[in-house]
């Protein structure tokens, strides 16, 4: 049995007059000590309301939760409240997109490094204070005794998410939820933290869910990779099936859509046409029909079921031919390597 | 000017003298290049000066009727040699009296917003970390203060307990509570909605601790600015409610709303007896809005230059 199991989860906002919203569909997947768990997609596709029902940080009210997450053996869903307050920060841990807003600007750095020490390692004084600069120096902050003095503000960007980092893993979780960490920071920064999130997976077994929609991210970390779109899974395989052989329509336009250098000048770029929307013109339907260049007719009529494919799950009634896929999952190789 | 201060915050942290600046030092730094809040904090330093200094700074006491037998109907002696304003109606010294004015209105000023303030805290304080049916009735309940104008309570409220000082106080006190509650909880409800509240209960942290340590340290910001505008309201809520003649209704402890009282029937006889405590009333209550406000500016992110 897998460290983290999610199975059949279902996140639904009910909104007062209007028609609920399924956030997350019946996804299921499992990360287990040193694995890296990709969930990949766009903007609005459930990748963070399903990282937030795994923490239980949804609010309680207006939402319906269903399925079963299941952390060490124990069914988080059922977890009383106090329980779970136990286990986040000290087995799981959460990394969040933008550094700057997930600090308390008017708190000094130490100590919001160390109230998680505080609360779960029973340190206090001068023990908490030299074992929130190990923690930062841990992270590759420099100096980090002047900078546990210093606020949110004072930091640059990367600085902030490793401080961030830092108090996540403080009490070596065994998961860690890393939601769009890089998003909010530049190119060379973004490469620092992800070789710090790796090192954690390698050298403590930490096993790491890693949210994303840089499929360049996914490349260079994930052992498994799960594309969502619009709350459901429609395809999951592992790293190298994935980006080798992409057969969903969605993952097929996603690998597609990646700029490239070494496209013809003026060619213009390849986005997925439209957008993502929560109302489809068909009562069932799979859910990324009204932009798939692969519309069949069943598309509209019949939600298709996430169905093994060889060494992946997928859900589509009309998948990328072989050829074709192995043409993109060339092209987009390279440019995630590059 | 803005590029040298940008250049010295930078060296400054760069050199790492501006370790510990919190947003507090910043704004104090803010504050300091406006002409407006050092008007404000000199008037405020001044009346505050003149209320713990009356003693030494009045020229004689003011309840000693030095003037009174040059009082006669349709006179009251003016300016001369040791009496700058002159005598009021009894032949008191009018400097001294203002002077010692100062006292009361401060003392009533800091009690009743201190007291509102306190009280309001808890209340909002309350209402924001329990929500739901806490939050309700307590925000329904100042819905309903502040629906009725905040004198028309204070004037029902010190009628009710009698004519005194306390009652003044009290009765400020209590109109001031539902705006400082409804300040807090509103600054709550916001600040629990941020990512670094989502951030704090990811790391396992005790509803408690997100609220003292987290929460309602970043909602203070506004509650200390309305503090400080709330002290100039006060000051002439209390002057009113002493005009009124709710106040304390011995006058040998001078009150510059009582004195305004009195010298209304003198008008045609000596009208400078009205504009004294007029003027000293709004320097206050000017003092201390000039301050707020340049105080709110300070605080406020989008007015950073």
């Amino acid at each position: 049995m897998a460290l983290l199991e999610v199975s059949d989860l279902s996140v639904t906002f009910l909104r007062r007059g209007r028609r609920d919203v399924h956030a997350v569909d019946g996804v299921s997947f499992a990360v287990d000590a040193g694995e890296t768990l990709g969930l990949v997609g766009e903007s609005g596709s459930g990748k963070s309301v399903t990282s937030l029902a795994v923490m239980g940080l949804l609010p309680s009210r207006g939402i319906r939760i269903s399925g079963e997450v299941t952390f060490d053996g124990r069914s988080l869903l059922r977890l009383k409240d106090k329980d779970l307050r136990d286990l986040r920060g000290r087995d799981m841990a959460m990394v969040f997109q933008d550094p700057l807003s997930s600090l308390n600007p008017v708190v000094p750095i130490g100590t919001q490094v160390t109230e998680v020490l505080v609360r779960h390692r029973n340190m206090s004084g001068n023990d908490a204070r030299r074992e929130a600069a190990r923690l930062l120096d841990l992270v590759g902050i420099p100096d980090p005794e002047r900078r546990l003095k210093e606020y949110p503000h004072q930091l640059s960007g990367g600085m902030r998410q490793r401080a961030l980092i830092a108090m996540a893993v403080a009490c070596e979780p065994r998961l860690l939820i890393a939601d769009e960490p890089t998003t909010a920071l530049d190119v060379t920064i973004q490469a620092q933290i992800l070789e710090l999130l790796k090192g954690l997976v390698r050298e403590q077994g930490t096993a790491l869910m890693l949210i994303t929609h840089d499929l360049g991210v996914v490349a260079g970390l994930c052992d498994q990779v799960n594309v969502m779109y619009s709350g459901r899974i429609v395809e999951q395989a592992d790293r190298r099936t994935l980006f080798v052989l992409p057969r969903h329509p969605y993952t097929t336009g996603l690998l597609g859509s990646i700029p490239r250098l070494d496209s013809a000048e003026g060619a213009p770029l390849q986005p997925i046409p439209g957008s993502p929307t929560d109302t489809l013109p068909w009562p069932s339907a799979c859910a990324f029909a009204p932009r798939c260049p692969r519309r069949l007719e069943v598309c509209t009529t019949v939600t298709p079921a996430l169905e093994p494919d060889g060494p992946r799950w997928l859900r589509c009634h009309n998948p990328v031919p072989a050829e074709e896929a192995a043409a993109v999952g060339a092209e987009g190789r390279r440019e995630v390597a590059g | 000017m803005t590029t040298a201060t940008q250049v010295d915050a930078a060296v400054g942290v760069f050199t790492g003298e501006d370790v510990a600046a919190g947003r507090w030092s910043e704004a104090f730094k803010r504050l300091r290049r406006n002409p407006a809040a050092i008007l404000g904090a000199v008037l405020v330093l001044l009346f505050v000066l003149v209320a713990v200094f009356a003693p030494l700074l009045a020229p004689h006491d003011p309840n000693d009727q030095l003037l009174l037998g040059e009082v006669r109907p349709g006179f009251i002696p003016g300016p001369r040699e040791g009496f700058p304003l002159g005598a009021d109606a009894l032949g008191r010294d009018e400097l001294s009296r203002v002077l010692y004015g100062s006292r009361q209105s401060l003392l009533v000023g800091v009690v009743s917003t201190l007291v509102g303030l306190v009280i309001g805290l808890l209340l909002g304080g309350m209402a924001g970390a329990f929500g739901g049916r806490v939050d309700n009735v307590l925000m329904r309940v100042t819905d309903l203060m502040l629906s009725v104008p905040g004198l028309l309570t204070a004037i029902t409220i010190s009628v009710i307990l009698g004519q005194s000082l306390t009652s003044v106080m009290i009765a400020i006190a209590i109109v001031n509570v539902p705006i400082f509650a409804r300040l807090l909880r509103g600054s709550m409800l916001a600040q629990r909605e941020s990512d670094y509240v989502l951030a704090a209960r990811s790391i396992g942290l005790r509803r408690r601790t997100i609220v003292l340590s987290h929460v309602v340290p970043n909602s203070l910001g506004p509650v200390i600015v309305q503090a400080t505008l709330t002290l100039a309201t006060s000051i002439i809520d209390a002057a009113a409610l002493s005009f009124l003649g709710l106040g304390n209704p011995d006058d040998t402890r001078p009150e510059w709303g009582q004195m305004l009282s009195d010298a209304q029937n003198l008008l045609g006889t000596r009208a400078a007896l009205a504009f004294y405590p007029c003027i000293a009333i709004v320097l206050a209550a000017l003092g201390f809005t000039l301050l707020g406000e340049a105080l709110r500016e300070a605080l406020d992110p989008k007015f950073r230059r």
